[in-house]
């Protein structure tokens, strides 16, 4: 039964094990990419502002008071280890292996994405409370227009698989459902690129620089 | 519970009406009769509507459709309506101006609210909703698909577009717009300098139809890459779709700097962040940077199709093959890469060091040699051709000559020691109407001219036509010639009043060109209206009226919901003209096979109005009402996703009837040549003068 | 079974990815708060790090490479970066150079 492995697009290829009618899979999964370019330009933006901006503390705090380390390695594991359970939840879903062992998965991404949720907002509110909100500087403007940025992808993320895994109850997994998956798969792993650029730009960046 | 919180800051105040009643001017009179047109005017299709009881045909054929074919069309005709209030807006300032020596008979405020509602629709909602208009009626049937990739985000697209559109519409009744020009600079637009509503208008209609042209970006890339007929390899595009990849290609990464811009711009507003503001660390420039990050690649991504159409046009009507394709194909995509590297001409005067500016405007110079490439191909394919001047072919005419101008006067402004004399001054202004008029909005109605009767099934008007046409050249010139003249002796742009003397014999003359334009897009509306009552004796139910090449002509005339009936094989370049060349066109035999279309879906309509309350709402700071729009939109966009089974079957015996009826009308249609290409006797089917 | 060994191979791929991700990441941390190496050293190597890991993700977890993808697919990403890379340099030394002009610090 094994024939040769032929990637339709980018991403986690379901190939002769799917019974995705494949051309309209393809396309609609290129179409997804695309549409994550067009987001990476977006935060490529946030992030030319932000290091634009590293200097405008306005006598205000800056990075090197703001950072918590110790909640930003959380958040980081927490993250990595959200894309590492996505894969498998997809790795499950390409081997048509058992439904329960899916879901099992994709509820420990949203428990690690809610987790991360959880600890972002924490610091965001120390941040306030130390008058280090964006209406303090123009640091922190870029600071509170990128990394909560990537929250809202996050929340969004969050949302979309409560949706996806109540169609699943009610639909089963039907072919439209499968690449709603796998997209979804996408959108998580591509947040975690962007975190890549946040902890090591944002933080490290700033801290090390500012 | 407070007035406030239930209507924020908006009050009776809001209207211009009560501004007019308490203290009556000529330039309240102005502002309440523009307001006074959109209301009688909306509630004369409201009532025209419903006299006819259209709302049933209107609901079932048109805003819930899905079919590519009609969002094209109504994308067309918003935005047809939006083009009328932006070229009224222009005739009335050229009046201002004309009588602007010393005063004239409108407030400083009111003019400014006046160019930048202008160059805000011209450019929002009349360029880039008529390209995608354009885009969405032909490129599909260019590449012989059926569709476009994602059918019912194409509806949302077209939805939010026209959201934001009637929200320009709205700020002329309630309230203000924006006095900061198209470009919206903040610190002025900032909270600080403007605390109105003006501002905020302009911002959620950039933000969310920015929004809707990124999706449609990603609808036509996607279509053209995964969706071609089976042979039609990328060197076998026509050259409207290849503009086509390039301009989507533009929407998917040049409108995010724009929406990134406006955004910020409103965090900077609603909620106190410092991006832009003088105080605390904001910086200006950043916004500048920002935004024409976005406003060249937007150039180019509007020009390019109208590139495409006259492609076409020409081609067409010499009957002959393109010259240069693979030059015009490479020339096409060097040019939507470096639009991306040249947005700083737009601010030579901000600042940076000299090393920086001769850089970018080196880089804008660069972009005329490709440009350059075209207008020769385009002449080479007239070369010796079997030329008619039809009215496309008169716009493509007159776009080379004047075209050619203002490609001169760009390179001019190329130079960063010129464009410190000349910056922001009305030479500028002539320079961006000398290439948006003859470049984009010429190709646009020479396409509009050269494909109506593809999606109508009958030939416009050609004698008005060719009016319209002369009228357009005729104004233009009239008016923006003489701008650069003033510009040169230094008359600023955007000023509502002035004290040379010398600047108002240009003035007079502009200002008759603006009645000039004014006459040519009545006359567009004239030949609308005798087109659609003489339509029996122009009908073209065939498909080819022109002996085109291309495969949208291969198929009826409106063509049917599915487009192809059998999806075409693809085995050469311009494979139409080809087919009819070597007797193979029309034929008959193939596998019919049942065809999926997307059902009709509310979900356009229902975004767009949501989205319309949700901007309102922002708007007025009427918080609770945002709040709702806002939880009802992710609660309908989830429920859409809830329609899993959303597509319907048309089976192939209907497919197959309603092709034999065409194949057999076509076997009692006469030909007819190129000499009675205008002629009643043209029902589509050409006796093709076209040469292998 | 092939089934079952395409499966492994599949399983392999993502373990390793994270594995080096984790590595990757626990070395940026390190670089940046432990190693007390110069401003600048810290800089490069925080943001080398960062871009292999950035390719690891891409190999590993959205599973691109150069052999097996169509064209296009790596065309449109390439694309993108390139379109990035402007806009992120360019924006840089444009302001860049302003700050330095206004003797601003950036």
């Amino acid at each position: 039964m094994h024939a040769v492995e032929v990637n339709q697009h980018p991403g986690l290829n379901l190939t002769q094990h799917s019974d995705v009618h494949v051309p309209k899979n393809a396309t609609v999964i290129f179409g997804f990419w695309i549409f994550l370019m067009s987001d990476m330009v977006f935060f490529g933006l946030m992030f030319a502002i932000y290091i634009t901006m590293i200097g405008a503390t306005a006598d205000g705090p800056g990075p090197k008071e703001l950072f918590d380390f110790t909640s930003l390695a959380l958040q980081t594991g927490a993250l990595l280890l959200s894309s590492l359970t996505a894969g498998m939840a997809l790795l499950v879903l390409k081997y048509n292996q058992r439904q329960r062992t899916m879901v099992l998965w994709l509820l420990a991404t949203l428990i690690l994405g809610l987790t991360f949720l959880t600890l972002e907002v924490r610091d965001f509110i120390a941040m306030f409370a130390m008058d280090a909100g964006p209406w303090r500087s123009g640091y922190l403007s870029a600071f509170f227009g990128l990394v909560p940025l990537h929250g809202l992808h996050v929340t969004m993320g969050c949302l979309w698989l409560v949706v996806l895994l109540i169609q699943l109850s009610i639909f089963g997994m039907v072919p439209k459902l499968k690449t709603r998956f796998m997209r979804f798969a996408l959108f998580w792993h591509f947040l975690d690129l962007i975190w890549i650029g946040i902890f090591s730009i944002v933080y490290f960046g700033a801290w090390t620089y500012g | 519970m407070t007035y406030q919180d239930i209507f924020g800051r908006l009050t009776l105040d809001a209207l211009p009406f009560t501004a007019f009643i308490r203290a009556p001017s000529v330039n309240e009179a102005v502002a309440s009769t523009a307001a006074s047109i959109v209301v009688v005017g909306a509630l004369t299709v409201l009532f025209l509507l419903t006299r006819y009881r259209l709302w049933g045909p209107l609901w079932r054929d048109w805003l819930t459709s899905t079919d590519h074919k009609k969002i094209g069309i109504m994308y067309i005709v918003f935005s047809l309506v939006m083009m009328t209030r932006g070229v009224i807006e222009g005739v009335v300032m050229r009046t201002q101006q004309a009588f602007g020596l010393d005063g004239g008979f409108l407030q400083p405020d009111h003019f400014a609210q006046l160019f930048s509602t202008h160059g805000t629709i011209m450019i929002f909602f009349v360029a880039m909703p008529f390209v995608a208009g354009f885009i969405n009626y032909v490129m599909p049937l260019q590449i012989g698909a059926r569709d476009v990739a994602f059918p019912v985000m194409n509806q949302i697209s077209l939805g939010l577009t026209v959201a934001s559109g009637v929200m320009l519409m709205v700020s002329l009744v309630v309230g203000k717009f924006s006095t900061g020009g198209w470009s919206a600079y903040p610190p002025y637009t900032g909270a600080a300098f403007n605390p109105g509503v003006g501002p905020d208008y302009w911002i959620w209609a950039i933000v969310v139809s920015g929004l809707g042209t990124t999706l449609s970006g990603i609808n036509f890339a996607t279509t053209i890459y995964k969706m071609r007929a089976p042979g039609m390899t990328f060197f076998r595009m026509p050259l409207f779709t290849w503009t086509v990849v390039c301009s989507s290609i533009l929407m998917v990464f040049a409108l995010p700097p724009l929406s990134v811009a406006a955004l910020l711009l409103g965090l900077d507003r609603y909620l106190d962040f410092h991006f832009f503001t003088n105080d605390l660390g904001g910086n200006m420039m950043n916004y500048a940077n920002l935004f024409w990050l976005f406003g060249h690649p937007e150039v180019y991504l509007l020009v390019l199709p109208a590139y495409g159409m006259f492609s076409e046009v020409f081609a067409t009507y010499s009957a002959k093959r393109l010259y240069g394709y693979t030059s015009l194909v490479i020339a096409t995509m060097s040019i939507a890469v470096l639009s991306f590297t040249v947005w700083l001409h737009h601010f030579f005067t901000m600042g940076q060091s000299a090393l920086i500016n001769a850089a970018f405007g080196i880089a804008t110079m660069l972009i005329a040699i490709p440009t350059g490439v075209k207008v020769y191909d385009w002449m080479a394919t007239m070369y010796r051709g079997r030329i008619r001047i039809s009215v496309p072919m008169i716009y493509g005419i007159g776009f080379l000559v004047l075209f050619v101008i203002g490609g001169l006067t760009g390179v001019i402004l190329a130079n960063p020691t010129i464009d410190y004399q000349v910056h922001n001054s009305l030479f500028l202004v002539a320079h961006f109407h000398n290439v948006l008029i003859p470049g984009v909005l010429f190709g646009l109605l020479a396409g509009y001219n050269y494909w109506f009767p593809k999606a109508f099934g009958f030939r416009l008007n050609e004698r008005l036509g060719r009016r319209s046409a002369f009228l357009w050249i005729a104004g233009f010139s009239l008016t923006f010639f003489p701008l650069y003249f003033v510009g040169l002796m230094g008359m600023p742009r955007r000023s509502f009043s002035y004290t040379d003397p010398a600047f108002v014999p240009y003035m007079i003359v502009a200002v008759l060109g603006a009645f000039c334009i004014f006459s040519a897009l009545i006359t567009i509306l004239v030949q609308l209206k005798v087109s659609i009552k003489e339509r029996d004796q122009n009908r073209v139910p065939i498909g080819d009226p022109w002996d085109a090449r291309t495969l949208e002509w291969s198929i009826p005339a409106p063509p049917p919901e599915y487009n192809f009936a059998l999806l075409p094989q693809v085995r050469e370049r311009d494979e139409f003209a080809m087919a009819k060349i070597e007797g193979r066109a029309y034929a008959a035999e193939g596998d019919y096979e049942d065809i999926e279309v997307p059902k009709n879906t509310p979900i356009g309509f229902v975004l767009c109005v949501l989205s319309g309350v949700w901007m309102f709402a922002l708007v007025w700071w009427i918080w609770w009402l945002a709040a709702l729009a806002t939880a009802l939109i992710i609660l309908a966009v989830i429920l859409w996703t809830f329609d899993i089974d959303n597509e319907h079957v048309i089976p192939a015996a209907d497919v197959r009837k309603a092709h034999e009826a065409w194949l057999e009308q076509i076997r009692l249609t006469k030909p007819v040549d190129r000499d009675h290409e205008a002629d009643p006797s043209n029902q589509g089917l050409a006796k093709t003068e076209l040469e292998g | 079974m092939d089934n079952k060994e395409q499966y492994l191979r599949d399983l392999r791929t993502y373990v390793y990815g994270f594995l080096l991700a984790v590595v990757l990441t626990v070395a940026a941390f390190w670089a940046a708060l432990g190693s007390g190496w110069a401003p600048g050293t810290v800089l490069s190597v925080v943001g080398f790090l960062g871009l292999i890991q950035l390719s690891v993700h891409l190999r590993y977890f959205l599973h691109i490479d150069r052999s097996r993808q169509q064209r296009e697919d790596l065309d449109l990403i390439l694309f993108t970066s390139l379109v990035v890379l402007i806009i992120v340099l360019g924006t840089i030394w444009v302001l860049g150079n302003l700050h330095e002009r206004m003797h601003m610090h950036m």
